[in-house]
């Protein structure tokens, strides 16, 4: 059961739903992962303050999957919103909710140091280097490093390579 | 630390991207897009050779054609070239190509596990990490038989980089989940463990979810690793919060890998070894302490990561079940969180207190928190938290308090989202039967029900309090009463009518004495509603006027002519205008004595699983369901049945034709689907017979040992299966062949879970495919129904089909010596964990055909384990998505008394119950 808890995807939308990262840890097809990046956005951005960060979703089997909200769950959704952009994490339903919520949280801490006050164009114009973020902070769906200074130390090494 | 530009570096991919956000509509978007795919198509199959920069550049470009969601068809061998590249900016887009559009061209899949390899030997560590992450990313089988020997040496070497070890450990976990069977850890199992204890603190949180996942796999071998992951965490846990410097979180130390280590530790029970366990319990303690202390920061970031802690730990000391002060004290913890302003916190605790409140230690402690989650069902803005609140209530109901919840639960019925009434209604019929002292309390809440949420309330709870006021006599009386009045309202809910059209039909006569429910009285109000109803409704209500003719012989006339009325004898529905006909008829030849016997009383029903439980299970689909709850559900479930109770009428044979609604168990495998006629009384025995096709189904019990075969058929309809499994993963093919020379039109097969559509046409002797994707989430006892529909002439035929889906088709079987399986029986020797039959041969005891059905099982057939060699001993794993169920089995034939012994113990007991019942079926 411990074994199922990992990160399935991570999305970064915007509120018109636009993706600026996804980052799949499951097999899923192109249909499908449309069809999850819309449903996802659909579930998120409906949702207010007052509610929490983290939405139950059942998405179902190889080739089909839906999102429901309550009984059927097996995933959830741990999301934060920072300005106009989503940043979503699917996990297991029975996975550490704040630990993820604050895995995004540091995640976004370190995009914002590495592209100095990030802003939604960031993401846009330099897609490929928020790749190798992730791939810093997240791999095979499990948190690889969570230190800050670890991780940019790193990037910056990275950056001056040619 | 310089900030990245915009598209530094590819001016002309900034250039590009600009464009295309510059674009005003869609058709100008791909109008430039197919321009630039023209131009870097030219480029790629120019004379002139590109340079590193300009490949790198356009096939960066075509990446993010490729995002925007766009086909991609060619570039793929320009990626490839980059891979070879000496630099880094080059070989990352060319990795990066690769991982986002995995293409499993083989020539392609050679030429890239190539280029992997070398830069897993080039000791570069920036490019053993693309390579690494590269092989994470895709996860390939190709790519795991070319590269699982070789990332166990690189994460252990003693002169790897510690951040080449973080990307090999999980590399090595993502190989691990995708190719277990070409992972072997055996030699390195024991460096991969003492990762726990390295000194730098990402290759820990990194390799722990390695070892998580391997020792959820072979406990045993990795079980060291309860003892380094309690010291690890005891370091972290009593550090100051400056201590660990990188890994602090807002004055948090490392909290993610404290949640990591708590979860490791969830994988075991609790240890052995006392100073480890003594060690252990004050980790918790500490961590229970901390909650208590103020905060060192007023973030929320801070708060979130120290409760990530808290909860993880609370996870544990539930996993234990072990440490009455500790749960208590977890309980009391949760408890302020459940008024906290932080809606996440007020969520999670109602989410953990629910697992608290199935625990002995813990539940008095929870109950005294009724009146906050009272209140949070009546106040929460968010309808995820109202939902938890709901749960709790239902986990923390018992006697003492069942009648306020059941209340509180009604009265947020009448406001209730509807996405979540009808598990509601569910939970409180459950509730209200299993705590039911006096039973006009259960009645009263059943029609409360029914008026309340009457669109919610499925068939399963009415007929459950049909059920229950049948067996129990003294409830009889006072239900008649209820329904009489509540009847009263002007509108009532068509399921109020069923439920008093059946309770007056039986017990009309108890409340008949007072002139104001007199029989004719009764009759009129029942009647009044009749021309509301639906055709199934009606029908009932027909049998309950024939079971009034015999109880109040003074409504014959009048009924005689409701019967008689053009609406009814000659009505366009031949189920209704059947039952006129017939009981007009029965009502007028057959004599007062006749009348009574084929109208008498229903005899209690026998005790039998509710049926409300039953559609909970179902309801909640695989997996949402503790098997706690519906297990104790069913143990207090049966209270109510009380059959043997009424005294003599029990004794009374029952035909299954009184049943008027068909509540007693059906027939043990594919039933025909429920249709309107199995509403009917069956007083003639040409009535009332499923008018279906008469079929011959094939009892899913044939196929437990075998995964082909004709599944059914009839005149006009074969059926054949296929299936094939792996893991928790199964397809399966269902051919339906036609058999006739007419075509099959609007054919649908609807599946209680879901399926991809067939072929709606069968032509006359044709026979078309439907596949079926199965994935095991959980253990299960039910088979998946499968519905089929189709017109053949003009009739419609319907027919339900069990799919010989079953919980052992999920085995993965696995060998072991003979000290390893009885080691293991040993382990599992806690009662419910064995389920044991003795039983007669059904068949020849012929060891070979033994042995054939033992294979067939899908578990490891072990030979010279049992001392005895007449026994059969196998071992085997099922594969759940929700765990894995280590099952042992053991066979013992006694050819001379034709009996066998079969005793299976498994790690969870509804398994271990399951493969018994499906088993003792088999020889």
């Amino acid at each position: 059961m411990i074994c199922e808890n990992w990160i399935r995807f991570i999305l970064i939308q915007n509120r018109a739903g636009k993706t600026r990262l996804a980052k799949w840890y499951m097999q899923f097809d192109d249909d499908e992962k449309q069809k999850l990046i819309e449903e996802v956005h659909a579930v998120v951005t409906v949702r207010d303050a007052k509610h929490t960060n983290f939405v139950e979703v059942f998405i179902c089997g190889l080739t089909c999957y839906t999102l429901f909200p309550l009984q059927f769950r097996n995933f959830k959704i741990i999301y934060r919103r920072y300005a106009g952009l989503y940043f979503c994490i699917c996990v297991d339903v029975t996975d550490n909710n704040l630990a993820y919520l604050e895995a995004i949280h540091n995640f976004v801490e370190v995009l914002n140091e590495y592209f100095h006050n990030v802003c939604e164009l960031d993401l846009v114009f330099n897609f490929y280097k928020v790749y190798t973020v992730v791939d810093e902070m997240f791999l095979a769906g499990e948190i690889r490093e969570t230190s800050q200074t670890k991780v940019l130390k790193q990037l910056l090494m990275l950056q001056s390579l040619e | 630390m310089p900030a990245v530009s915009k598209g530094d570096g590819m001016r002309g991919l900034a250039v590009f991207i600009s464009d295309i956000r510059n674009c005003k509509s869609k058709e100008a978007e791909i109008k430039r897009i197919n321009k630039e795919l023209a131009n870097i198509r030219s480029k790629f199959k120019g004379d002139k050779a590109l340079d590193g920069y300009s490949k790198k550049k356009y096939v960066c470009k075509l990446l993010f054609i490729f995002l925007l969601g766009h086909d991609i068809d060619f570039g793929h061998m320009e990626a490839v070239n980059l891979l070879s590249s000496n630099k880094y900016t080059e070989k990352q887009i060319g990795y990066l190509f690769i991982s986002v559009l995995v293409n499993s061209n083989s020539e392609l899949i050679r030429l890239i596990n190539n280029a992997i390899k070398n830069d897993l030997s080039s000791r570069n560590p920036t490019f053993m990490c693309l390579a690494l992450h590269c092989i994470a990313n895709v996860g390939s089988r190709e790519m795991a038989e070319a590269f699982a020997g070789e990332i166990p040496r690189i994460l252990v070497a003693g002169d790897t980089m510690d951040s080449v070890k973080q990307s090999a450990a999980l590399c090595l976990l993502r190989l691990y989940k995708t190719s277990p069977d070409l992972v072997l850890m055996g030699e390195w199992t024991s460096r991969v463990v003492h990762l726990l204890n390295d000194q730098h603190m990402g290759v820990v949180t990194a390799a722990i979810s390695l070892i998580t996942c391997l020792s959820q796999k072979n406990p045993d071998e990795f079980k060291t690793c309860v003892s380094l992951a309690v010291s690890r965490l005891s370091r972290i846990v009593s550090s100051a919060s400056t201590d660990l410097q990188d890994y602090t979180y807002y004055f948090v130390p490392a909290p993610w890998l404290s949640c990591k280590l708590l979860r490791l530790l969830q994988c075991y029970p609790p240890p052995e070894d006392g100073a480890v366990k003594g060690r252990l319990v004050e980790c918790l303690e500490t961590i229970l302490n901390k909650a208590q202390e103020p905060p060192k920061s007023k973030k929320v970031q801070h708060s979130n990561a120290k409760n990530a802690i808290l909860f993880e730990a609370i996870s544990l000391i539930i996993h234990y079940d072990s440490e009455p002060n500790l749960l208590v004290r977890a309980c009391n913890q949760l408890g302020q969180f459940l008024q906290h302003r932080e809606t996440n916190l007020r969520y999670l605790a109602l989410e953990s207190m629910c697992t608290l409140a199935s625990s002995e230690f813990s539940h008095e402690a929870v109950k005294t928190h009724i009146e906050t989650v009272i209140n949070a069902l009546k106040t929460e803005r968010d309808v995820s938290v109202r939902q938890r609140a709901a749960d709790l209530l239902y986990a923390m109901c018992d006697r003492s308090n069942a009648k306020q919840i059941v209340a509180e639960m009604l009265s947020y019925l009448e406001t209730a989202d509807y996405s979540i009434r009808e598990e509601m209604v569910l939970k409180v019929a459950i509730l209200a039967e299993k705590y039911a002292v006096d039973y006009s309390w259960y009645v009263d809440t059943i029609l409360n029900l029914i008026r309340i949420a009457g669109d919610y309330v499925s068939e399963e709870v009415w007929y459950r309090v049909i059920q229950i006021v049948i067996n129990r006599d003294d409830v009889q009386g006072y239900a008649a009463k209820t329904v009489f009045e509540a009847l009263q309202a002007p509108a009532c809910h068509e399921n109020m009518v069923k439920v008093g059209g059946y309770i007056l039909g039986e017990f009309g006569n108890l409340i008949a004495g007072d002139p104001r429910s007199s029989p004719l009285v009764q009759f009129n109000l029942l009647h009044s509603k009749f021309h509301l109803c639906s055709v199934p409704t009606r029908a009932l209500l027909l049998s309950a006027y024939i079971k009034f003719i015999n109880l109040f012989p003074e409504t014959k006339s009048t009924i005689q002519e409701v019967l008689r009325s053009d609406s009814q004898i000659r009505n366009s529905d031949v189920e209704l205008q059947q039952r006129a006909v017939e009981y007009l008829k029965l009502s007028s030849i057959a004599s007062t004595d006749v009348l009574a016997t084929v109208l008498e009383e229903m005899p209690p029903f026998p005790e039998r699983e509710s049926s409300i439980l039953a559609k909970l299970k179902k309801k909640k689909g695989p997996g949402a369901v503790s098997v706690n709850e519906l297990e104790e559900g069913k143990r207090e479930g049966g209270e109510l049945n009380g059959g043997g109770e009424r005294g003599g009428d029990s004794s009374s044979t029952p035909s299954p034709s009184a049943d008027l609604l068909g509540l007693r168990a059906g027939p043990p495998v594919t039933a025909a689907a429920p249709s309107a006629g199995s509403l009917l009384v069956d007083v003639f025995s040409e009535a009332g017979v499923n008018d279906d096709v008469p079929f011959l189904a094939v009892p899913a019990c044939l196929f437990v040992c075998k995964n082909n075969g004709v599944l059914f058929e009839n005149q006009l309809l074969q059926i054949g299966i296929k299936s094939e499994y792996r893991q928790n993963l199964g397809r399966m093919y269902l051919f339906y062949g036609n058999k006739t020379s007419v075509q099959f039109v609007t054919f649908t097969t609807t599946l209680n879970v879901q399926a991809k559509p067939v072929e709606p046409l069968i032509e006359g002797g044709a026979q078309v495919q439907q596949v079926i994707n199965i994935e095991c989430l959980t253990d299960f006892s039910d088979a998946p129904l499968l519905n089929i529909k189709f017109r053949y002439g003009g009739a419609l035929q319907n027919l339900t089909l069990k799919l010989p889906v079953t919980i052992n088709k999920f085995f993965q079987p696995t060998e072991m010596a003979s000290h390893d399986f009885f080691q293991r029986w040993k382990q599992l020797s806690l009662p419910q964990q064995e389920a044991q039959k003795i039983f007669k041969a059904n068949h020849a005891m012929d060891t070979e055909v033994l042995k054939a059905k033992l294979l067939g099982l899908g578990m490891a057939l072990l030979e010279n384990v049992d001392p005895n060699p007449e026994n059969f001993v196998c071992a085997g794993v099922i594969q759940t998505k929700a765990q894995q169920v280590g099952s042992l089995l053991r066979l013992e034939p006694n050819a001379q008394a034709q009996m066998y012994r079969l005793t299976v113990r498994s790690s969870k007991d509804t398994v271990s119950k399951r493969l018994c019942e499906l088993l003792a079926e088999q020889f």
